[in-house]
């Protein structure tokens, strides 16, 4: 089944009590199942709200969680920026809220396929994040997530490629009802809006204990690096398939060069590693599950015998390169590993079988430069023209139609 | 044998004396047993209307509620002087989020109660012009078109005043505030902006949309009250005074709200379902001048050179207030300069003050 259809069903077996949505490619597959099955009476009790925009839809999730309702809400791309400043804030409040990400670019040029600019952006913000490299993955950390969350009281975020695997239709274990209400136990709040037991909720702090309560935020997010392993053990003793988790290895015990990576690319990543083993490179690959926090001990331990590390990712730093590169240095500080920080698949580019090929190869021949950040199949010529046109003509105008005009599309006129 | 007369107005008011009614018909304020939703120890300035406004709507709510009720607030005044860490003086369970989605976190919190079957428990949504007209006007929007069963407070105090008293879409023309300062040749806000959030609240055909000043308390809690005993969305818009922001003496805080309303400036009406069902007469008509002379943020129209002419443009808004709303009915309007409420009052007997109590009453509500 198409794997939005397949998030909602799981989701819905979650039995969220309050679901608030607003509409963004390629998250919208997701809601409309769960409207349908709210509104069929498959999931009761439920609200479902259709909200005004990203940032009610967090509010409305932080009203309903903090008065003990388990919250659902997904959401991507522009939208999670929107919402921006209310998952600041349900993260300060410690909410339990699960929110899926559908990963999409961020504009402008506004570009509605996959990348993870979106989620990447909010790494700081206090919300717990983990990346499904698969739909049965996508299914099996959301039933995880909710429990993550409640047990932490903390807001997690389930990040799945948009399109990639949103919109891929693939065979997958839905779990039964019994296996999840077993799994998950109903929410008990830490905080709860109740007349009965009135608390204030969200008072201003100053100076004098500000520092104290964001480290205690830290140290709360830090005991999800003990939760996460543990729950997917209890999660695999349930369903009897491994999911989730801090991270994954494959072939990468021995291996000389390891390549790091979030989200779908991993399946191809290890084709190709298959491929290059069999003509005898020592090469595997670590796949990212939960990159806020960040598991910089176990990470360590999985990297700190390769050689290289080359660190493939969807999204960068402006103005720096690698985001998941400079994480993966400092786990990796003292070592005596060379890490490559390698972009790839930006706003929906194919990342192929035989481009990875490539840059795998130049890796192992030591033919990537450490110190600078590598762009996987980036049209160097393109590039350069643009940035030649721009230093010699000072109104060089944008970038998009310059492109335009230079393959002669739509909108091309004579200069 | 020495006696005191009692006063059957309270000075320079229409306002009821409440020892004269029966016990039902008492404020929320005057019953022994009141909630204090709001209660003692805020850090308010002397004067603050958005104090005063909030816990008479909040104790009128809560009564109306049995005390199941739940706040939500906006960032602002409200939020910062009643809740200094790790202090609060809300008496009942009450959160805070963002500055602009007050509304957004009621509508959660009436899902979670709808969807747990907690409809027992009601929800009040609050905040000041800025959270409500300006950047939380999105969410109120939505929480309106959709129904959601919230009340949203705003207490309008015509600006920014958390910040230093900036123009919020709520400050009237003619303002002096800290980013419409009076220099230039329209000194202080200009005219042809901003925006009436209750006809716009009207608009979205909710079930009850009303105004009020801290001038009537009891036309607070009647309100608030009303909206109570009805489900929905439902918006209740009251004028606050800012003795800091608006340069009055604290002690006129409500004799300057009054004011508003006498002039025509803030007409007090109430709506359900978009259309105008009720309106506080104005029964001592009172030109915009009295109003705008008390308040320092108007100061520049009455330097040496006086600004007649923005005077006569404030006072034709108040007209048409009072020729939009029917706010002057002329049997009962009193001409300024004419019979005060106060001599009104040494004069009838005992008897026709009682009925005349009791209209009054009728009248407004």
């Amino acid at each position: 089944m198409e794997g939005s259809q397949a998030v909602a069903a799981t989701v819905a077996m979650c039995r969220p009590e309050v679901i608030c949505a607003y509409p963004i490619s390629p998250q919208t597959h997701i809601v409309e199942g769960l409207s349908a099955i709210v509104k069929r009476g498959d999931l009761a009790p439920c609200e479902f709200i259709n909200v005004e925009s990203e940032f009610a839809a967090m509010s409305v999730a932080i009203g309903a969680s903090a008065t003990g309702a388990r919250t659902y809400t997904a959401t991507a791309s522009q939208g999670l920026l929107y919402m921006a400043e209310a998952l600041y804030n349900a993260a300060g409040l410690g909410l339990p809220i699960v929110m899926t990400v559908a990963n999409r670019a961020i504009g402008a040029p506004i570009n509605i396929w996959n990348d993870h600019s979106d989620s990447m952006s909010q790494r700081d913000s206090g919300w717990i994040q983990l990346y499904a490299e698969s739909n049965q993955e996508a299914l099996d950390v959301h039933i995880q997530a909710y429990r993550l969350a409640e047990q932490l009281s903390l807001p997690v975020m389930v990040c799945m490629d948009g399109f990639i695997l949103t919109h891929a239709y693939e065979r997958v274990d839905l779990p039964e009802q019994e296996q999840v209400d077993a799994f998950l136990p109903p929410f008990e709040p830490r905080q709860v809006l109740d007349p009965d037991d009135p608390v204030t909720i969200g008072a201003m702090v100053g100076p004098e204990a500000f520092t104290e309560v964001r480290y205690l935020m830290h140290a709360r997010q830090m005991q999800a690096l003990d939760a996460i392993p543990h729950i997917a053990e209890d999660f695999e003793r349930s369903f009897g398939r491994p999911s989730g988790g801090l991270l994954r290895t494959y072939r990468a015990d021995d291996a000389e060069t390891v390549i790091v990576a979030l989200g779908s690319v991993l399946g191809t990543i290890e084709e190709v590693i298959d491929d290059l083993r069999d003509e005898g490179a020592s090469i595997g690959a670590m796949a990212v599950r939960c990159f806020r926090p960040w598991p910089i001990d176990e990470i360590r331990e999985a990297l700190g015998r390769a050689k290289r590390v080359v660190v493939l990712e969807r999204a960068f730093a402006v103005g720096v390169g690698g985001i998941v590169g400079q994480n993966v240095r400092l786990a990796l500080s003292g070592l005596p590993v060379a890490i490559h920080d390698v972009v790839a698949g930006l706003g929906g580019r194919p990342i192929t079988k035989r481009s990875l090929h490539r840059l795998f190869s130049e890796a192992l021949a030591d033919e990537l430069d450490p110190a600078r950040l590598t762009f996987l199949d980036l049209d160097h010529e393109r590039v350069e023209r643009e940035l030649r046109r721009m230093q010699d003509v000072e109104r060089s105008g944008p970038h998009a139609a310059s492109f335009l005009r230079d393959v002669g599309g739509a909108g091309a006129r004579p200069r | 044998m020495p006696y005191q007369q009692i006063k059957f107005y309270q000075a320079g008011s229409f306002v009821v004396g409440n020892r004269l009614l029966d016990p039902e018909r008492r404020t929320v304020q005057a019953d022994g047993e009141r909630s204090n939703t709001l209660t003692s120890g805020h850090r308010a300035c002397q004067g603050c209307g958005e104090a005063l406004g909030a816990r008479y709507a909040l104790d009128a709510a809560m009564r109306a509620t049995a005390g199941k009720l739940i706040a939500t607030n906006a960032t602002g005044c409200l939020e910062v002087f009643s809740t200094p860490y790790p202090e609060s003086s809300w008496q009942l369970p009450w959160i805070h989020s963002l500055f602009g989605n007050a509304p957004a976190v009621a509508t959660g919190v009436a899902a979670a109660l709808k969807a747990k079957g907690r409809t027992d428990v009601r929800v009040v949504g609050q905040g000041g012009d800025g959270g409500t007209v300006d950047i939380g006007f999105g969410c109120l929007s939505g929480m309106f078109e959709r129904n959601d069963d919230v009340l949203f407070i705003c207490y309008d105090n015509e600006a920014y005043m958390n910040t230093g008293v900036q123009r919020s879409g709520a400050t009237p023309p003619a303002a002096r505030t800290s980013t419409t300062q009076p220099v230039g040749d329209e000194p202080g806000n200009v005219f042809g902006q901003g925006k009436s959030a209750p006809l716009i609240a009207m608009a979205h055909e909710i079930p009850y949309v009303a105004t009020a000043t801290v001038a009537d308390l009891r036309d607070i809690e009647h309100k608030v009250q009303h909206a109570m005993e009805l489900r929905g969305a439902r918006y209740v818009h009251i004028l606050v005074t800012c003795p800091l922001g608006w340069g009055c003496a604290s002690a006129d805080s409500i004799k300057v709200a009054r004011l508003a309303m006498e002039t025509g400036l803030f007409p007090v009406f109430e709506a359900e379902r978009g259309e105008v069902t009720s309106v506080l007469k104005i029964r001592r008509r009172a030109p915009v001048e009295e109003y705008l002379k008390l308040q320092r943020r108007y100061a520049h129209l009455f330097g040496k050179e006086p600004r007649s002419e923005v005077i006569a443009r404030l006072q034709e808004r108040a007209d048409r207030n009072i020729r939009r709303f029917g706010l002057v009915d002329e049997d009962t309007v009193e001409e300024p300069g004419g019979v005060s409420a106060q001599e009104s009052e040494s004069v009838g007997s005992a008897v026709d003050e009682e009925s005349n109590a009791t209209r009054l009453l009728e009248e407004r509500h």
